[in-house]
């Protein structure tokens, strides 16, 4: 396979017609109007669905339908859009149809700007909707992973018949990177859906796609059978990756476009001699606490760098339990972090932690 | 080798196109790329501009704040970056469309006179491959024959009736730098 040179937004798309996706529901939003408007070309070549909703609240309730259907369905938005979303997500996820819905974040809160900030990640990883549900939420940090991850989001999300959303941000949308695209998926290789609602036929019983469980005892047992999924979720499918954590006395960690800009930093400060490592959560729902405990007896101190004012960090330090001490480093509002400054918030917290113990 | 290469104009020169020639040309030798647009409201009606990286280490930030390569196409182009060229930088200026006095001792300065040299060729739309070329010579970041060679798999088929037209852009820019850089 040969490498293209593709824009983030329309790799989002390529891959998500390759992974068998069929329909799409979207309304445009800057800065991920490439995704409905490269499907809205390709998807007719491969007679699917492209639909433009009136509004974001109507296209993720055709996603609650479709999906309830039984066919792979994609949304895509950006933060003040992803907002209004929320609610058909929770129905979804109460009435498990798998969807994938993709985040392409720009600064906030309410329509702040256009440009790129990771200020979504409580309302991705902490629900968003109401009620004790949870997202499948992958965070890729180069166009290649942004694509694999895209492709595999379907196949999580019919497994575990569970929404899922890939998170990205303003740059990820808009940037070319190269990119290796995976295989044309088969339709008819795809699993069969028996719980979906395509007309009773032969089947004894009528399938009913539904969140509404009124009486509390039926409602306790759904919740608590969907705690028993989150569970297996968070213990198959939880993701990470780790630089220089062989070695590495003080660790960064950061997901998505800040985990580039931080590895630039990591090479500036090891030139200087510093061991310093990155812990990449991949999964920022199920978010990989256990790489913290494989990492505590070793490392110093981590430092999260984020473009937030501190959202992953709280996670952070549920997983450190304070073992260890945490730092934060963060810019937001649509303002990318620069290397420089990154390495230079290490070294502080080198000093820092150094002088306390 | 790490190339971070800014390159800013109107919308309608072609400096997006460009920037795209230059990361895919780059990529086809295997170095790692990245191409970003500048997509700020500005970009409606005025000037646009993209970052391209070509490194052998994998791109951290897409962002080229600090170019150590700029190609600034038009006036406000110019008055906005010709302070952020890192020093021993290259800048190169279309001088039909922008004049002004840079006050840089530190870098290399091409002024290229890119929109009359397109015009004389016959279509204004080829300034950006005659930069593209004065680039190619200045920097010897890609060569402008190895460019010639990229032109049919960068631009849409539709379009390569242009082919032979933005191959003498291409020599033309790299005469003119080669002329320039003598002289220095």
């Amino acid at each position: 396979m040969s490498k293209e040179l593709v824009k983030g937004n329309e790799a989002v798309g390529e891959a998500a017609i390759r992974a068998g996706c069929r329909y799409f529901f979207g309304y445009p939003i800057t800065p991920q109007n490439e995704i409905p408007e490269y499907i809205s070309a390709r998807m007719p070549e491969v007679d699917g669905v492209f639909l433009q909703a009136e509004s974001e609240v109507a296209a993720i309730n055709m996603v609650y339908g479709a999906g309830g259907a039984g066919g792979r369905i994609m949304t895509s938005s950006s933060s003040p859009g992803i907002s209004l979303k929320q609610e058909g997500i929770s129905y979804i996820a109460g009435a498990e149809v798998p969807c994938v819905i993709v985040n392409m974040i720009r600064g906030g809160p309410g329509l702040g700007t256009i440009q790129p900030a990771q200020s979504d990640y409580f309302q991705a990883t902490k629900g968003g909707g109401h009620g004790d549900y949870r997202m499948i939420v992958l965070g890729p940090s180069n166009l290649q992973e942004l694509v694999d991850l895209t492709y595999e989001a379907f196949d999580l999300a019919d497994r575990y018949r569970n929404p899922v959303m890939v998170l990205g941000d303003g740059v990820m949308g808009q940037m070319m990177e190269p990119v290796v695209f995976p295989e044309m998926r088969d339709l008819d290789e795809l699993p069969e859906k028996e719980w979906a609602t395509t007309g009773r036929g032969q089947r004894d019983e009528t399938n009913l796609i539904n969140s509404l469980y009124l009486d509390p005892q039926d409602s306790y047992e759904h919740n608590m059978r969907l705690a028993d999924k989150y569970a297996r979720i968070k213990e198959n499918e939880t993701r990470f990756k780790t630089l220089h954590a062989d070695d590495a006395e003080y660790m960064f960690v950061a997901y998505g476009t800040v985990a580039r800009i931080v590895r630039k930093a990591i090479e500036s400060l090891r030139e200087e001699g510093h061991r310093v490592g990155l812990l990449r959560p991949i999964t920022l729902w199920p978010f990989p606490d256990e790489a913290f405990e494989q990492l505590v007896e070793q490392v110093k101190g981590f430092l999260t760098v984020e473009m937030s004012t501190g959202q992953m960090f709280e996670d952070v330090r549920l997983a450190l339990n304070g073992a260890v001490p945490a730092e934060f480093y963060g810019t937001t509002g649509g303002i990318m972090p620069d290397y420089r400054d990154v390495a230079e918030q290490m070294k502080k917290t080198m000093d820092k932690v150094g002088d306390a113990s | 080798m790490d190339r971070q290469i800014l390159i800013a104009g109107f919308g309608g020169q072609g400096v997006m196109l460009m920037g795209q020639m230059l990361a895919y040309s780059a990529m086809k030798k295997d170095y790692n790329v990245s191409w970003m647009p500048s997509y700020g409201p500005e970009q409606r009606g005025g000037t646009a501009n993209c970052g391209v990286v070509i490194s052998e280490q994998p791109v951290g930030s897409p962002v080229v704040n600090e170019p150590t390569e700029c190609v600034a196409m038009n006036l406000p182009s110019l008055e906005k970056f010709a302070d952020t060229v890192v020093p021993g930088g290259c800048l190169l200026i279309n001088s039909s469309l922008a004049d002004a006095d840079v006050n840089r001792d530190d870098i290399t300065i091409l002024r290229i006179p890119a929109s009359e040299e397109a015009e004389q060729l016959g279509e204004v739309r080829v300034a950006n491959m005659i930069m593209l070329g004065a680039l190619s010579e200045a920097t010897s970041l890609l060569s402008v024959e190895y460019l010639k060679d990229m032109l049919s798999e960068v631009l849409p088929e539709r379009r390569h009736g242009l082919i032979p037209l933005n191959e003498k852009a291409l020599d033309r820019g790299r005469e003119l730098a080669q002329k320039q850089l003598a002289v220095k």
